[in-house]
């Protein structure tokens, strides 16, 4: 167990370092990007994705806003919703719910064709070409992702406030301009910006984490189910570990100087 | 020293030399003390039952798992000890043939092919895309380049790796299993196709295969393995062992493809 937990951290590790290399010497040479590639996984990791994206915030944003209003009502705090709501959200929540979701569609992707490459010889295939895999495979990916993840994120925000208005209206008959005033005095456009910071790490984790496990995968005829599955079992605890941590260094930031 | 004399000592340079070599996974040694020299020019097969290291030995060759012990040298070049940058210079010397083709399925068959001349060459677009038609032409396979791997057959996608593995102009070429899982026919055509590109491109061809009617047919030179010695047991033309190897389990082993018709007459004991 400790022998496989080692051996995992020590791959996970060179893992890295490999991608850095590859990223850094994509920075250095943009025309060396397989940028057909890289629009393919844009596509795939954006747009396609933005449908459950919406519905998933979406009912995030109106549970968020049932459970609070129960709440707040009780103690006649309505006028703190709109900033519960958009605090929880642009904080915590839309960066979370877009990674999970992301995670599911995109990770478990990127370790089921890795892997189902690596068994078809086809990454071998790489390397006697004198191709790194790294650059080849996990570069346009990461580009996608670091690019599509906050912008899922943004719009992931603005729904799922979205449907905690819509709660507040039905529920307390709040008034549209009276939400969003509430919502600009009690929501500084920081939380925005750390929400979506804490996606670009997330992106990063879900994109390291979902290669890593496919380049990762054995030989068998399980192997990529397997595989596919520890992309998403990792990546979800790479990014509550992540959020965690961040949470703690904004609000480090945040009280600095105060 | 000379152009000329450095030359001539890249001719005495053989294709592949092994020295003292052991290979195997983790602490399971699956061949030991190997020690084989490929002059250039040779087709050269190894050859040994299921499960004696024969792919084993071919991923090792050429770069993709470290041995436990010995020396590989490629066209006179260590690859065991070189270094990431040198090893990949090394792979760029020489092309593979995997057994399934390893094409790349979200390519077209010309992108597969165009990919190491646009990763690894200066070469200009018009320039690739000549080179490209001229490969896929050497395997019969012309007027395919828009196909995708999964619309072809068995026997084009075989083909196919061949061109891939042709598309820097190697010397040395490297086929796992070429024809395996073909029927007679497309087995045949193959060996033709390898024959052709031995005689257009004067490359080293090392094979693993236990197609027999293939290696008669085609090889000049046979390296049969054991997984009981766990070494080479004997080592020549494939006519010759099958008639005079000391080794009653190669002359057993190779009698199996019967007479095959070949140039068999022309190859002596290498």
């Amino acid at each position: 167990m400790l022998i496989q937990l080692r051996d995992e951290t020590v791959s996970l590790i060179s893992f890295i370092g490999d991608t850095a290399a590859a990223m850094w010497e994509g920075i250095r040479h943009p025309k060396r990007l397989r940028w057909k590639d890289f629009l393919f996984y844009m596509n795939s990791c954006g747009p396609d994705g933005l449908p459950i994206t919406i519905m998933i915030c979406a009912l995030m944003g109106v549970v968020l806003a049932y459970q609070a209003e129960v709440q707040s009502h009780k103690y006649g705090a309505d006028n703190f919703l709109p900033m519960v709501i958009g605090c929880t959200i642009l904080r915590e929540l839309g960066p979370l719910m877009v990674a999970i979701v992301s995670t599911g569609r995109c990770g478990s992707a990127f370790a089921a064709e890795i892997g189902t490459m690596k068994i078809s010889e086809e990454l071998d295939a790489l390397r006697t070409m004198g191709i790194r895999p790294a650059r080849f495979l996990v570069v346009p990916k990461m580009w996608a992702m670091l690019l599509m993840l906050p912008l899922l994120t943004a719009i992931g925000d603005f729904v799922g406030c979205a449907g905690g208005y819509m709660v507040l209206r039905s529920e307390i008959g709040m008034p549209v301009d009276l939400f969003l005033r509430l919502t600009r005095q009690g929501v500084a456009v920081k939380y925005f910006i750390e929400g979506i910071l804490k996606s670009v790490v997330f992106a990063y984790i879900i994109t390291v984490t979902g290669c890593w496990r496919g380049f990762r995968t054995g030989s068998d005829a399980i192997a990529v189910g397997r595989s596919t599955t520890s992309a998403v079992v990792n990546s979800i605890l790479f990014i509550v570990l992540a959020d965690a941590f961040l949470a703690k260094l904004f609000t480090v930031i945040y009280t600095w100087g105060q | 020293m000379t152009d000329e004399t450095d030359s001539s000592v890249k001719q005495n340079v053989p294709a592949i030399e092994v020295r003292d070599l052991s290979i195997g996974y983790g602490k399971r040694v699956v061949l030991e003390n190997l020690n084989f020299r490929i002059e250039p020019g040779q087709i050269v097969t190894i050859l040994g039952g299921s499960g004696c290291g024969k792919s084993t030995l071919l991923k090792h060759i050429i770069g993709l798992h470290k041995p436990l012990r010995g020396d590989i040298l490629v066209n006179g070049r260590s690859i065991v000890n070189a270094d990431e940058a040198e090893k990949r210079s090394i792979m760029s010397e020489f092309g593979v043939a995997y057994q399934g083709g390893a094409l790349f399925r979200s390519l077209t068959l010309a992108e597969n092919i165009a990919l190491p001349m646009e990763e690894l060459t200066p070469w200009s677009r018009d320039e690739i895309k000549k080179r490209v038609s001229e490969k896929l032409a050497l395997v019969h396979l012309d007027g395919y380049e828009s196909y995708m791997p999964a619309d072809l057959s068995g026997g084009m996608v075989k083909r196919a790796a061949f061109a891939r593995a042709l598309a820097l102009d190697p010397k040395l070429l490297f086929f796992d299993e070429p024809s395996a899982g073909l029927d007679p026919l497309t087995s045949d055509m193959l060996d033709s196709v390898i024959l052709e590109i031995r005689e257009k491109t004067h490359a080293t061809i090392m094979m693993v295969t236990h197609e027999l009617p293939s290696i008669f047919r085609i090889s000049d030179r046979v390296i049969m393995l054991s997984a009981e010695k766990k070494g080479v047991v004997d080592d020549g033309a494939p006519a010759y062992l099958r008639d005079n190897s000391r080794d009653d389990y190669v002359r057993s082993f190779l009698s199996r493809g019967g007479k095959v018709n070949c140039n068999e007459t022309e190859r002596g004991h290498v």
